[in-house]
């Protein structure tokens, strides 16, 4: 049923599109105060190694330079993701744990004479022995990285559901193979930056180029040392995210402590260089899979055993850990699910949080086994997927509850594209060029509940022109939340999006936020605003009743008019509603509030977890068709369909921007993508090594949305964009094995395991 | 050693004191105050520097300002006319070809660029003209789009 909305299911252009075509939208590193300094990192070369001593005297004392600072010039603060044991100074201590670990940092009066003085500091290091390999750093004897670390485990998680050995028993059908995802990076392109200043009242204020702006206000109170209320956190324009802007970094403390050592502004930019070794990843993995299935399709048990390489930090890596191993129990009905998972401390880059949130990985592993499982079966793999989808209703074994479910559509609707793809396929053709179409499917959160701070909050304050303006403390990496948020305050207040005037996150007045991740902002942001946007009608409906001489139930908002349900011809403006309220009288203020988290979610044990940790799923079906060049071991993707369920989507055109981009990101990741390190160094760390999708990569792609909708998002809205690259991968792995007959376990699968895997060919498999 | 050049940059011509080995991106950004060229990764690789220079799309990170003395030069900032959006522009806003925007204007410059040599590029001859041009968001389907749309639009002028 759709509604007769003016703003909602509407594709409208993003509110921030004028000022990013122009070149007008603010990013980190365009800003800039008079007086400001310029700051530089100096990094370390080591993979592990103890600081003996650091000499700045030389650095000092180079013209222009106005403050060096290291570790000890701190109090030693420690930061830990979303745990209370921090593990990771923003400036050495003590040592070093990877090669970028920030030793010290300069402000001078240009970059130039910053980049300068790096190269005076002296730091004596003691090498330590380094250890690079999870498995290799899980042994006894191997090097330990940090002290309350044994075997340099960061974090473990054991998950068991049903009986598992008993399951196993009942199956017709077992396998297992093991699956290694290599580690990728986020790749925007604005690189990290922060600029920070502070002034002699004790207040700092800070831009930086953070999606989840509050994470960086409180640990810089901590790092600092100074009162929450002394950090003003505002946020400029994001050039992407990705889950890789989450965290406060060595970059955002150091301008900041510069600022607070100089008493002027300090603006650090890093590196793309920087970016690619010293900063953060995507967790790289070992699965070892065991899948059971009774010989009609039916999924009986999952067994897995992961290894997933942390770097490092832990920063958030126990949540990652925990995705990727519950995430077995979605999108398919599974009464045996057991998975263990280690997150391995190495001397390498730390990983954390990009886009999925550990669940490709594990899903990859998943969907491709069951592919093969299909094949050996002689059952159809659509047909499998089919049998065993989750449905309206159902509660996994570890505690999601599935509501809204469009999975079951998303499947059946593939049958009929791959049944079209394959009759549109050119007939004849280079006999040396194979196709193949695949499958994968995914089940997503929208917003999990974590502990801590869990609600996000919106403000709306009215205009007597008739226009509004919204807070919200969530912010738009791209995804284009500032304008889906606008949408729905216009759509509740009966006023048109260009009405909306988006504040960003400034921590002195807008609400807190836990931040941008986990597809959260539209569900649970988006509900922020909706509420306090009905408040706002509410406050005014009082005015208009009285104007209209009408119950205040009665009046309708729409088109920029108000008027008595009953009376649509005699209506007023918005505008006019906004001045009487105003001015008549002692006049009133109208600013709604409005404020919202899911209720009921449990806060999920990341070690032994169980429990629903999000008010709705997502679901889809990603499909892709492939091209392989037996001759060259190349792989073209020739299209794809993104058949999803994302509730109602709010902004159509958005959500397709967001479907595409997320289905290219996965084209690299199982193609292309790969940070490749030698010893701890990366080898790779530019765009021209580290190989993205260019445009030369994209392809044809269709998008489908099954007719569902969710009870609880904001007109009826969920999670998009985020969870399909979750599929994205193993359809293309699926559409491989479908062309040539191979199955790969390992990512990305390259000409090189192509063509070694020709040769090799007869077992089927990697 | 600085040096006093002359640079013509959207048809304003500025004085500037330069180091030689200052990039035309350094320049423009930090010199001029034209941050609508965005630095991405300084070394020829993302294409989020693009300009135009004498109706060639180039890198701006890998061109010295002291080369650039005598030439056209044109930014993002160049491209509204009369308060008006460049097609392109309008386009890319329209289409939905902008998500987090920074790649934007290098992928604006550079499309802009393609239109002037090619004013109906087939889809083939658009991804291989914004090939050196990355962005992580949109996937460049709706780029792609965009400059298509463009492209027809412009010729119905």
């Amino acid at each position: 049923m759709k509604e007769d909305y003016v703003n909602i299911a509407k594709r409208l252009p993003r509110i921030d599109g004028i000022v990013k075509a122009t070149g007008e939208a603010k990013f980190a590193g365009d800003l800039s105060i008079h007086g400001m300094l310029h700051g530089k990192i100096l990094r370390n070369p080591y993979p592990h190694a103890r600081i003996l001593n650091i000499n700045t005297d030389k650095a000092k004392r180079l013209s222009g330079v106005r403050a060096v600072v290291t570790g000890k010039d701190t109090i030693g603060f420690k930061a830990g993701g979303i745990s209370t044991v921090g593990d990771e100074p923003y400036l050495a201590l003590d040592k070093v744990r990877f090669i970028g670990d920030a030793v010290a940092a300069v402000a001078a009066i240009d970059e130039e004479t910053a980049e300068e003085a790096l190269d005076l500091i002296e730091v004596q290091y003691e090498e330590l022995p380094a250890v690079v390999d999870p498995v290799a750093a899980m042994n006894e004897d191997a090097p330990l990285i940090h002290d309350h670390a044994p075997r340099n485990i960061s974090f473990k998680t054991d998950l068991s559901y049903g009986d598992v050995d008993r399951a196993f028993k009942e199956c017709d059908y077992m396998r297992e193979d093991r699956f290694v995802t290599a580690p990728i990076r986020h790749g925007f392109i604005e690189p990290h930056a922060a600029l920070a200043s502070w002034d002699h009242s004790g207040r700092l204020s800070f831009w930086g180029s953070k999606q989840s702006p509050y994470f960086t206000y409180r640990n810089m109170a901590k790092a600092l040392n100074v009162p929450l209320s002394r950090i003003r956190v505002v946020q400029p324009y994001i050039g992407g995210g990705f889950g890789g802007k989450n965290e406060m970094f060595d970059v955002d403390f150091c301008a900041a402590l510069l600022s607070q050592k100089t008493g002027r502004p300090v603006k650090i930019v890093v590196s793309q260089e920087e970016v690619f070794y010293a900063y953060r990843q995507r967790h790289p993995t070992i699965i070892d899979l065991k899948t059971g299935l009774r010989k009609d399709g039916t999924l009986m048990a999952i067994d897995a055993h992961i290894i997933a390489d942390g770097g490092a930090y832990l920063s958030i890596g126990a949540l990652s850990l925990y995705l990727m191993c519950a995430f077995f129990c979605i999108p398919y009905r599974l009464p045996n699910m057991r998975a263990k998972g280690y997150r391995v401390y190495t001397n390498t880059q730390p990983s954390c949080a990009m886009r999925g949130h550990g669940v490709p990985q594990s899903r990859f592993a998943a969907e491709v086994q069951l592919d093969i499982a299909a094949r050996e079966m002689g059952l159809d793999p659509i047909d499998i997927r089919l049998k065993n989808a989750l449905k309206p209703g159902e509660t996994t074994p570890n505690g999601f509850k599935i509501t809204s479910c469009g999975l079951e559509e998303s499947i059946t609707q593939s049958k009929r594209t791959i049944a079209r793809w394959i009759e549109e396929r050119p007939k004849g053709g280079d006999r040396k060029k194979k196709s193949g179409i695949g499958i994968g499917c995914y089940g997503y959160v929208s917003g999990p509940r974590m502990a801590g701070h869990n609600t996000a909050g919106a403000v709306i304050k009215v205009h007597e022109d008739g226009g509004i303006s919204l807070f919200t403390g969530s912010t738009d990496v791209g995804q284009g939340s500032d304008t889906v948020l606008s949408q729905i305050a216009a759509e509740v207040l009966g006023v048109h999006l260009e009405d909306i005037r988006y504040g960003m996150v400034d921590s002195d007045i807008t609400p807190l936020d836990p931040g941008t991740f986990g597809s959260r902002v539209t569900f649970i942001t988006g509900n922020a605003a909706r509420i306090a946007a009905e408040d706002v009608r509410n406050q005014l409906a009082e005015v208009a009743a009285d104007a209209l001489e009408t119950n205040p139930k009665d009046i309708v908002f729409k088109d920029r008019k108000v008027y008595a349900a009953r009376s649509p011809d005699r209506s007023m403006s918005f505008s006019k509603l906004v001045k009487i309220a105003q001015y008549s009288g002692a006049g009133k203020t109208i600013i709604g509030r409005g404020y919202w988290a899911p209720e009921g979610l449990e806060v999920p044990n990341f070690e032994t977890g169980r429990g629903n940790m999000s008010a709705a799923y997502s679901f889809g079906t990603q499909v892709a068709e492939v091209e392989v060049d037996t001759e060259t071991g190349s792989i073209e993707v020739k299209r794809m369909a993104m058949l999803h369920d994302c509730g109602q989507p709010i902004n159509e055109m958005l959500m397709e921007g967001q479907l595409e981009g997320s289905a290219i990101g996965g084209v690299g990741h199982t193609l292309t993508e790969e940070i490749i390190r030698k010893e701890g160094q990366t080898m790779n760390a530019s765009f021209l090594e580290y190989r993205m999708p260019t445009t030369l990569d994209s392809c044809k792609m269709e998008i489908y949305h099954t007719e569902t909708r969710d009870d609880v998002g904001p007109f009826g809205a969920k999670e998009s964009g985020e969870g399909i690259q979750v599929a994205v991968v193993p359809a293309i792995v699926n559409a491989i094995y479908d062309a040539i007959g191979v199955a790969f376990k390992r990512i990305p699968v390259t000409p090189d395991l192509v063509l070694s895997a020709l040769k090799g060919k007869g077992q089927g498999e990697v | 050693m600085k040096k006093q050049i002359k640079l013509k940059v959207n048809d304003v011509e500025y004085d500037v004191l330069i180091e030689p080995h200052w990039t035309l991106l350094h320049v423009l950004r930090d010199e001029i105050g034209l941050i609508g060229t965005k630095k991405g990764c300084d070394r020829g690789e993302c294409g989020a520097c693009t300009v135009i220079m004498n109706g060639e799309a180039i890198l701006s990170c890998l061109v010295l300002a002291i080369q650039c003395q005598g030439k056209h030069i044109l930014t993002i900032e160049g491209l509204v006319q009369d308060g008006k959006l460049d097609p392109l522009q309008d386009a890319f806003v329209k289409y939905g070809a902008i998500q987090c925007g920074f790649c934007t204007p290098g992928m604006i410059m550079a499309s802009r660029a393609l239109l002037q040599k090619n004013p109906h590029p087939s889809e083939e001859e658009i991804k291989r003209g914004l090939s050196g041009n990355l962005c992580r968001c949109t996937g460049y389907t709706k780029i792609i789009a965009a400059v298509q749309k463009a492209s027809t639009t412009e010729s119905q002028r």
